[in-house]
C-alpha cells in the first residue's frame, strides 16, 4: 500500500506530527546522546512529506516509483528514523536502540544499514547534490517520481550548497523541492551572530529557484506549499520553512544549547504532558 | 570454426592500442565512447575540463547523459552519487589533484561509505602534468583514495590496459578510482594480456630484485631491467595496476622469490604503492623495500621529460637505486 492520504487531513497530520515528536524524545532519552534541536524543528514538514505528499512503499523501499527524501542535515536522524518506524519501514520497538553499538539505527542515518534511508548523510552540505543526481537520473528514465531534501539554515553556510543550487538552478530541475529548515539557531549560537545566513529567500531566488516562504509549523501552509511547489515548471523549488528549535517542549524551545542535548527522564515525563501524550 | 576466428573472438577491445604510444586519457575518451554506446546506463560528468580528460568525446555523442557541471568538484561527485542511486553508472572525471583532494570528503561521506557505484576517473596525475606545475600536479592522490574504505584503486601503465579498466569497471558495483595520465606512454602490456580488478601482472620475477610498478613507471621499470641483465643481475618486473586491494599473493610470492623488492611509481613514496607493498610485507614477511617516488616534495613546472629526471624517476634512477643496494649489501 502507498501511504500519502489522498485528501490532506491537516488535522490528522498535526496529530501524527505529535506521535513523531513523543517518538523522537523518547529515543533520544533512551540514547542519552543525539539532536534535539533539529529534530523537532523539522517535526512537521517531515510528516507531512511522509503522512501526506510522497508516493512510497513501507514494504517495497525500493519501489522504483517512490519520491525519494534526502536527509541534507543527518543529525536529525532520530525524526527520520520516527516517521520511518511509523510508515512501517521498520519495528518501532528498534528505537530504544537508538545509537547503541550493534543498532541499524547510527547516530548519523547509514543507507547501508536501514531500508528507506536512500544515502548515508551527517556530513552538512552534500544532501542536495545527491537529491540534483537523483533528479537528473528521474529525469533521464522519465520517471514522475520527485525529489525531497531537507537542509538546516546553518548548513546552508556551507560552500558546496551552493554549487548545488546553482546546478539544480542551471539544469532546471523541477523534479525536486528543497526544504529549508530555519531555526535561526546553530551549534554555537544564532545563524546572525555565527555567520549570517539571510536573506534566505533571496538567495535561492537569484540563483534561479522558485521559493516559498512558509511556517514550518502551520501544517496547512506546509500542505499548501508542497502542493504547489509540484506546479512549478522549469525550476526547482525551496521551502523556507520559519521554524523554531526544539518546537513543541516549551522548556527546550529556541535554546541553540539543545542543538545536541538530549532530555533527562524528568524533562522527558514533563514534555510528554505538554506534548499531550501519554507514551503511546 | 578454425582457431583463427576464436582468437578473433578472444581479442579483447581495443587492442589497436596495443602498438602505440597514447596518453592513457586518449585511451579513456575511446574507451569510454564505445562504453557508452554498449551501455545505455553510462552517465558521465566533469567539471569544466572535458576537453583534457577526453570525456568530451562522450558528451558530442551523448549529450543527454553528459553533464558538465561547471569548476564545482564538490558538487559533481554528489550530483555522481545520486545518478548512481537511480541505477546509473556515472563516470566522473577532471584533473586528480581537484578529482581527489577538492572532493575528498564527498568520495568519503557520499560514495564511499554508501557503497555507492560511481567511477571516479581522473587524469592529469603525477608530474607528467608537466608545465602547470605543482599546483596541478597530483602526488597524493592514490594515498588520500587509497585509506578510504570501499574504494578501490586502479592506475593502468599503458593504453591497452586503460581500455580494459574502464570496461571493468563499468561492471564493478562500488566506488573505483582510476588514475591517468596527460603524457603519452609507450605501450608495455602483452596482446593477450586480460585486466582483472586485484590481479598484478608478473612480467617476470627477478632471483635478485623484483620491481613492483604501476602507471608510467612501468615501461620505466622494463627498462631498467633490460640494463640490469645485461649487468648480469636477475630483474623482474610487476605491473601492480590495481593498489587496492593489493593483490598480496603477488607481492609476498616476489618477496619470497627476491632478494630485494622496489617500488616505483610516479607519486609520493608516501602513502602511495610503494606504501601499500610495505604495509604488507613488514606485517606479512619483512623484506627490504627500496622505494622510487617523490620525496615528500611538490613537484614544478618544466617539461614532462625534465621533471621525470628532476624528481628521479628514470630508468636509470631505478638501476642506481639498485645496483646501490648490492654495493652495500653484496650478493
Amino acid at each position: 500500500m502507498e501511504t500519502p492520504i489522498q485528501a490532506p487531513d491537516i488535522l490528522s497530520l498535526t496529530e501524527q506530527a505529535r506521535i513523531v515528536r513523543i517518538e523522537i524524545l523518547k529515543m533520544l532519552t533512551a540514547s542519552g546522546s543525539g539532536h534535539t534541536g533539529g529534530s523537532l524543528s523539522a517535526a512537521d514538514i517531515v510528516t507531512a512529506l511522509y503522512f501526506h505528499k510522497m508516493k512510497h512503499r513501507p514494504k517495497d523501499p525500493a519501489w522504483q516509483g517512490r519520491d525519494r527524501f534526502i536527509l541534507s542535515k543527518g543529525h536529525a536522524a532520530p525524526l527520520l528514523y520516527a516517521v520511518l518506524a511509523l510508515s512501517g519501514y521498520f519495528d518501532k520497538t528498534l528505537l530504544a536502540n537508538l545509537r547503541q553499538v550493534g543498532c541499524v539505527l547510527q547516530g548519523h542515518p547509514s543507507s547501508k544499514l536501514i531500508e528507506g534511508v536512500e544515502v548515508s548523510t551527517g556530513s552538512l552540505g552534500q544532501g542536495l547534490s545527491i537529491a540534483n543526481g537523483i533528479s537528473l537520473g528521474l529525469r533521464l528514465d522519465k520517471s514522475s517520481s520527485r525529489v525531497y531534501c531537507l537542509l538546516g539554515d546553518g548548513e546552508t553556510q556551507e560552500g558546496q550548497v551552493w554549487e548545488a543550487a546553482m546546478s539544480a538552478g542551471h539544469y532546471m530541475l523541477d523534479n525536486l523541492c528543497a526544504i529549508i529548515d530555519a531555526n535561526d539557531l546553530q551549534i554555537d549560537g544564532k545563524c546572525a551572530d555565527v555567520m549570517k545566513v539571510e536573506p534566505i529567500a533571496k538567495k535561492w531566488e537569484s540563483f534561479n529557484w522558485h521559493v516559498f516562504e512558509i511556517n514550518g509549523h502551520d501544517m496547512e501552509e506546509i500542505v499548501k506549499a508542497l502542493d504547489e511547489a509540484e506546479k512549478i515548471k522549469g525550476k526547482p523549488s525551496v521551502i523556507v520553512a520559519r521554524t523554531v528549535k526544539s518546537k513543541g517542549v516549551s522548556f527546550f524551545e529556541g535554546k541553540a544549547e539543545y542543538h545536541g542535548l538530549t532530555p533527562t527522564k524528568e524533562e522527558l515525563e514533563k514534555a510528554l504532558l505538554e506534548l499531550g501524550g501519554n507514551g503511546k | 570454426m578454425g582457431s583463427r576466428d576464436k582468437e578473433t573472438e578472444n581479442k579483447p577491445q581495443g587492442s589497436d592500442f596495443c602498438a602505440q604510444s597514447v596518453a592513457t586519457r586518449d585511451a579513456y575518451g575511446s574507451a569510454l565512447l564505445e562504453l557508452g554506446r554498449r551501455n545505455e546506463h553510462v552517465v558521465v560528468l566533469d567539471a569544466d575540463l572535458s576537453g583534457s580528460t577526453k570525456t568530451a568525446k562522450f558528451a558530442k555523442a551523448f549529450p543527454d547523459r553528459f553533464f558538465n557541471m561547471g569548476i564545482a568538484e564538490q558538487d559533481m561527485i554528489g550530483t555522481a552519487g545520486g545518478l548512481s542511486l537511480t541505477g546509473k553508472i556515472p563516470f566522473a572525471s577532471t584533473f586528480a589533484v581537484f578529482e581527489t583532494g577538492r572532493a575528498w570528503e564527498q568520495i568519503r561521506q557520499t560514495l564511499c561509505y554508501s557503497g555507492l557505484n560511481v567511477k571516479l576517473v581522473a587524469t592529469h596525475a603525477g608530474i607528467t602534468v608537466g608545465e602547470d606545475g605543482a599546483s596541478h600536479q597530483a602526488l597524493e592522490d592514490i594515498a588520500l583514495m587509497r585509506v578510504i574504505p570501499n574504494m578501490t584503486v586502479i592506475v593502468p601503465s599503458d593504453g591497452f590496459e586503460t581500455k580494459q579498466v574502464i570496461d571493468a569497471i563499468a561492471d564493478y558495483k562500488l566506488p573505483v578510482y582510476v588514475r591517468l595520465g596527460r603524457a603519452k606512454v609507450p605501450p608495455v602490456m602483452p596482446a593477450d594480456y586480460r585486466f582483472e580488478i586485484g590481479k598484478a601482472y608478473k612480467f617476470n620475477l627477478g632471483r635478485d630484485v623484483t620491481i613492483i610498478s604501476t602507471g608510467i613507471m612501468v615501461s620505466k621499470a622494463l627498462q631498467a631491467r633490460e640494463s640490469l641483465q645485461r649487468k648480469g643481475l636477475d630483474a623482474g618486473v610487476i605491473n601492480m595496476s590495481t593498489i587496492k586491494p593489493l593483490d598480496t599473493d603477488a607481492v609476498l610470492e616476489a618477496a619470497k622469490f627476491s632478494k630485494l623488492i622496489i617500488t616505483a611509481e610516479e607519486h609520493s613514496v608516501i602513502g602511495g604503492l610503494g606504501g601499500a607493498v610495505s604495509e604488507f610485507l613488514a606485517e606479512h614477511y619483512p623484506t627490504h623495500v627500496l622505494k622510487i617516488g617523490t620525496r615528500d616534495t611538490f613537484g614544478c613546472s618544466g617539461t614532462p621529460d625534465e621533471l621525470i629526471k628532476l624528481f628521479g624517476l628514470t630508468s636509470e634512477d631505478i638501476v642506481k637505486a639498485i645496483n646501490g643496494f648490492f654495493e652495500k649489501a653484496p650478493r
